[in-house]
């Protein structure tokens, strides 16, 4: 399977809002925690580690900090 | 028994020292710590003598390694440790994990019945050592020298020669092979210049012994972020004579000798176990751990083994029980080389099978020992994320890791393996490289019947050994590399050797890995999975 980089969902306005308001009233630090658990339930969802590892690298490489290894979106 | 920890080994004199030559001998060992005295027995038991030195005059000073896994115990038990150390140590299988005071995980190593050994025994490494010793005496085949120390080497293309400190004085003697078994600080690794690559972890631990009475249950007890030791980790495991081992993380930037002042240990042992019980102290020692290993295990004619070669941290009990496979994938080889019926190579695979396994161990070990002191803000926030899950979620606990216990390694891709005559896929737990399963054997056990040398079994629920198979059995015993063929029928090992509607022929290794299995009998084809796992080229004499 290849990380799915078009769009997937029928109303993604919906999903990002559902994503904001789930950090309403919440710290720096407990918006942290919550991604975390959010990352962990959905990279077991998906299950495949090398989805996994190729959205991690896409999103590094967003940040302007790629990980170290070939480019995303060429793998 | 009671007070084994403090024999004292006297030095005497070897009739080495004085000789106007150095005299030579097959195989030095450096280190009578349990690698190098496994080394010893491992080779004895092939009819290989070996002078073993060690500068230490006792066994180790405290308990150290502490848990022997199975597969430790079966080739411990090859070598005639097996019992003594089933009998003294403290059979467990079963652990828990706790965050705060509140149970979250719980594993069980061995659900399954039909194994000679257990999953893991507790014993201290000075009961380990000990059993060895007596059972290297009994061979009458290891020459160990107490309180003598490697000094010097000069290395030669068929050997060594070692200058070696007594109490009186210095003397020099040759090694056809050494074996280096010198510990995380070894001295040959240091004469030989050889880099030791890796990295440190920055937290310490507090290890103690202390013998007390106490009713629990035999299990690993492992607490991330307890009352007693807030936003740290500590464990709790039983050991033989009442002793029990405590290990407190303390922290990068704890003070050394303030942690280590029994007071202020006895404080941390009432916080974890009640104000009310009572103890004594057998041992205490800080710790920081390191992940390192040498690029190479083989060098020539010199062979690290154990802690001189790899140093990981204790979280999986891999240190001490990779060193004992060490040692035992060592002896077969050096066996062979030694009587000329396998060509030097064999043990380049030496390197091709132990570096893997030890790769896998400090990966593991790394692993473990990062979710339970993590290294930055984020690996800390994930940390805490996954044991907060765990307390709901299934999928967390399994990402809970107090440490991935020490199993045996599987040699896939050696250079030694031989064809997989199975479907693909098919009984991955006895893949050729995989170590031998056990499992009943008529009156007996599988390992029981692989011994010391290669051996083929057919395993066949109808108990019918195939007419080619019995005609070639006495020369497959006579044959230059012996291989004693038997039939197993029981029908819970031939489950697990993928033999339950169809036989199987499996070739096993002297150190019980499984070399090749086939679906049928055919000698030519046995033949060459010999020769294969012996070095030997097509053409070459097996």
């Amino acid at each position: 399977m290849k990380l799915k980089r078009e769009p997937n969902t029928a109303d993604p306005d919906r999903l990002y809002a559902a994503i904001i308001e789930a950090h309403a009233g919440l710290s720096e630090q407990e918006s942290a925690a919550l991604d975390a658990r959010l990352v962990l339930l959905l990279a077991n969802h998906v299950g495949d580690a090398t989805v996994v590892e190729e959205a991690l690298a896409v999103a590094r490489a967003s940040l302007g900090r790629p990980l170290p290894g070939p480019p995303a979106g060429l793998t | 028994m009671s007070d084994i920890r403090h024999t004292t080994f006297a030095w005497r004199r070897s009739p080495d020292q004085g000789r106007p030559e150095p005299a030579r001998h097959r195989v030095v060992i450096v280190g009578a710590g349990p690698v190098g005295l496994a080394a010893a027995l491992a080779l004895a038991a092939r009819g290989h003598p070996s002078v073993v030195i060690d500068r230490r005059r006792t066994l180790s000073d405290g308990s150290r390694a502490i848990c022997w896994s199975k597969r430790t115990l079966e080739i411990m038990d090859r070598l005639g440790v097996g019992q003594p150390l089933l009998d003294k140590g403290i059979t467990w299988q079963r652990g828990k994990v706790f965050f705060d005071t509140r149970p979250i995980y719980e594993f069980d190593l061995l659900p399954e019945t039909g194994h000679r050994m257990p999953a893991f025994v507790n014993l201290q490494q000075y009961y380990f050592e000990h059993f060895c010793i007596e059972a290297a005496a009994r061979t009458g085949l290891v020459d160990l020298r107490w309180q003598e120390e490697l000094e010097g080497l000069e290395i030669g293309n068929d050997g060594a020669l070692l200058s070696i400190a007594t109490p009186e004085g210095r003397y020099r003697i040759a090694a056809g092979w050494l074996i280096a078994a010198d510990g995380a600080r070894s001295t040959l690794r240091r004469l030989m210049g050889l880099g030791f690559q890796g990295r440190a972890f920055a937290d310490q631990f507090l290890i103690c012994d202390i013998k007390m009475k106490l009713d629990r249950p035999i299990e690993r007890w492992f607490w991330f972020d307890p009352p007693f030791n807030r936003g740290r980790s500590a464990l709790l495991h039983r050991q033989a004579d009442d002793v029990w081992r405590l290990d407190f993380q303390v922290g990068a930037d704890a003070d050394r000798d303030e942690e280590v002042r029994p007071e202020n240990v006895a404080r941390r042992v009432r916080a974890m176990l009640g104000e009310e019980i009572e103890f004594s102290f057998e041992w205490i020692s800080l710790y920081r751990f390191q992940s390192r290993r040498l690029d190479r295990f083989r060098h020539g004619r010199v062979l690290f083994a154990g802690d001189a070669a790899h140093q990981m941290s204790p979280f999986g009990a891999r240190g001490g029980n990779s060193g004992v496979q060490d040692a035992d994938n060592l002896a077969w080889k050096l066996d062979l080389v030694l009587r000329g019926l396998a060509p030097e190579r064999l043990l380049d695979s030496y390197d091709a099978e132990r570096i893997p396994a030890a790769d896998e161990n400090l990966l593991n070990t790394t692993r473990s020992t990062d979710f339970i002191a993590p290294k930055s803000p984020a690996s800390r926030i994930f940390r805490d994320s996954v044991l907060a899950l765990a307390e709901t979620e299934p999928f967390a606990r399994r990402l809970v890791n107090s440490g991935r216990l020490s199993v045996a390694a599987c040699y896939d891709g050696s250079p030694l393996e031989g064809p997989d005559g199975f479907e693909a896929g098919e009984c991955r737990p006895a893949r050729p490289g995989a170590a031998a399963l056990d499992g009943p054997a008529g009156t007996g056990w599988l390992l029981d019947r692989l011994g010391t040398g290669f051996a083929a079994v057919w395993f066949d629920r109808e108990e019918r050994l195939p007419q080619a198979a019995a005609a070639a059995r006495r020369e497959l015993a006579q044959g230059r590399l012996p291989v004693e063929l038997t039939v197993v029928a029981d029908g819970t090992t031939c489950a697990r050797y993928g033999a339950e509607r169809a036989p199987a022929l499996y070739l096993f290794r002297p150190d019980g890995h499984i070399a090749a299995r086939w679906r049928d009998f055919s000698l030519p084809a046995l033949r060459a999975a010999l020769a294969r796992a012996a070095a030997q080229h097509e053409g070459e004499p097996p």
